[in-house]
């Protein structure tokens, strides 16, 4: 028991994709200026994390081992079709402003580096809750990145006006850099900045360490 | 023609793949150590990106696309839905066609690209660029000059970054933010920068 929960709770923060493993960052930041897409590419991702985990931990021991790649490309981008189509009926209107994202979750890092680095070991059951955990712990930082995005930019959170802007009699003047590209860029980093400073592990190594004494001498 | 520069040079500028849609961010930020694998790879970028859209420009537009069957007597037959299969699969299959064509007539830039020619297959710039020539409707020309543009704005990206990072190594970066924190953050720069093209038309 304690071992599944370890395999769910464990890539949130101290094994994240995105943040220690620099997994899945390609799909994650477009879709982050608002709240709602964000959300609905965060389930996306989860359900085809988990359930292709599922399906290639299913039949691991049956794929000879030079066509694997193909094979679990073939499993993955068959959940992903799945996934649009149920989208384009359900949520249509979000579904066009994700637009090319949802198809790119065939390349997301995360899912094929589970299926390959889990799933492929593992039974049916812990590669499941592997691949939820491991979505969850994108979704966090997804719904972290498109919650200050969308506050700080638009005010708003889903749509409601959190935050009363200036052009509607209010106090608070929208900051349009928060819906820019360079923005996700800045957050991610800073986000990074603020897990390492409190898991101290995390931190990486420099290629050349300034010697002390510089340190010292400009203080 | 004019259109046709147009197009590229809003490819490689404004709506660069890395710096405006976050595309192959992985690749993007695990090679980006040193000028030189950043230019082999961004060299094997633009080359799969300029074969791989207009071929997927073909397959949708004579196969999967709604009508697309005509030609085989099927003018009912919707097959857009099978297009991400298809795609995925024209692109590992040409970077498979194209490592084996480069190990036999160039070996020397087989060599130097190396591991990362068969890593293009999983690069979200790749699928990205044909999923944009779909959905914006572009034609076979367009699509061509789409391929190479969106290519070499990757590949520009790539070479800038590498640039600004090799002189980095030599600077004080606090702890928590050494290595991925801060390329972040100047990827973030750059985005910045390279938004100061946007409005540049002919």
């Amino acid at each position: 028991m304690s071992e599944m929960r370890k395999i769910i709770i464990d890539p949130l923060v101290d094994n994240n994709p995105v943040t220690l493993q620099m997994l899945g960052i390609c799909s994650a930041l477009a879709v982050t200026t608002s709240l709602l897409p964000a959300l609905l590419m965060c389930i996306a991702l989860t359900s085809v994390a988990a359930l292709s985990s599922a399906a290639i931990s299913l039949i691991r021991n049956r794929i000879p081992n030079n066509i694997r790649i193909i094979v679990h490309m073939t499993i993955i981008a068959s959940l992903v079709i799945l996934t649009d189509q149920l989208l384009r009926a359900y949520a249509f209107e979000t579904s066009k402003q994700l637009s090319v994202f949802v198809g790119l979750i065939i390349t997301n890092c995360i899912v094929l580096g589970r299926a390959e680095a889990f799933a492929m070991k593992n039974s049916v059951g812990l590669s499941f809750l592997d691949g939820l955990g491991n979505g969850l712990g994108y979704s966090l930082v997804l719904i972290i990145v498109a919650t200050l995005r969308e506050l700080f930019g638009a005010g708003t959170l889903l749509g409601y006006p959190i935050l009363e802007l200036t052009q509607d009699g209010g106090w608070y003047e929208a900051n349009g850099l928060m819906l820019l590209p360079p923005s996700a860029f800045f957050i991610i980093g800073l986000l990074i900045w603020v897990i390492r400073s409190w898991r101290k592990q995390q931190v990486e190594h420099a290629d050349y360490q300034i010697h002390e004494v510089h340190r010292t001498d400009v203080y | 023609m004019e259109a046709y520069i147009n197009l590229f040079i809003k490819a490689v500028f404004v709506e660069n793949l890395a710096l405006a849609f976050f595309l192959g961010m992985c690749t993007f930020l695990a090679i980006s150590k040193k000028v030189e694998t950043a230019i082999s790879l961004g060299l094997a970028v633009i080359a799969v990106q300029t074969i791989t859209i207009p071929v997927n420009y073909l397959i949708y537009n004579f196969f999967l696309a709604d009508g697309a069957l005509a030609w085989a007597g099927l003018p009912d037959v919707d097959l857009s839905f099978l297009g991400l299969v298809s795609y995925i699969g024209v692109i590992a299959a040409l970077v498979q066609i194209l490592e084996m064509v480069l190990d036999r007539y160039v070996p020397k830039l087989y060599n130097a690209l190396g591991i990362f020619l068969p890593l293009i297959t999983v690069n979200c710039a790749i699928l990205g660029g044909t999923l944009f020539m779909v959905e914006r409707h572009y034609d076979f020309g367009e699509s061509v000059v789409y391929g190479i543009g969106s290519g070499t704005g990757w590949a520009i990206a790539l070479i800038a970054l590498a640039g600004i990072r090799e002189k980095l190594k030599y600077s004080d970066v606090p702890d928590g933010l050494q290595g991925l924190g801060i390329t972040f953050i100047i990827v973030g720069l750059m985005s910045l920068g390279f938004m100061g093209f946007s409005g540049v038309q002919l």
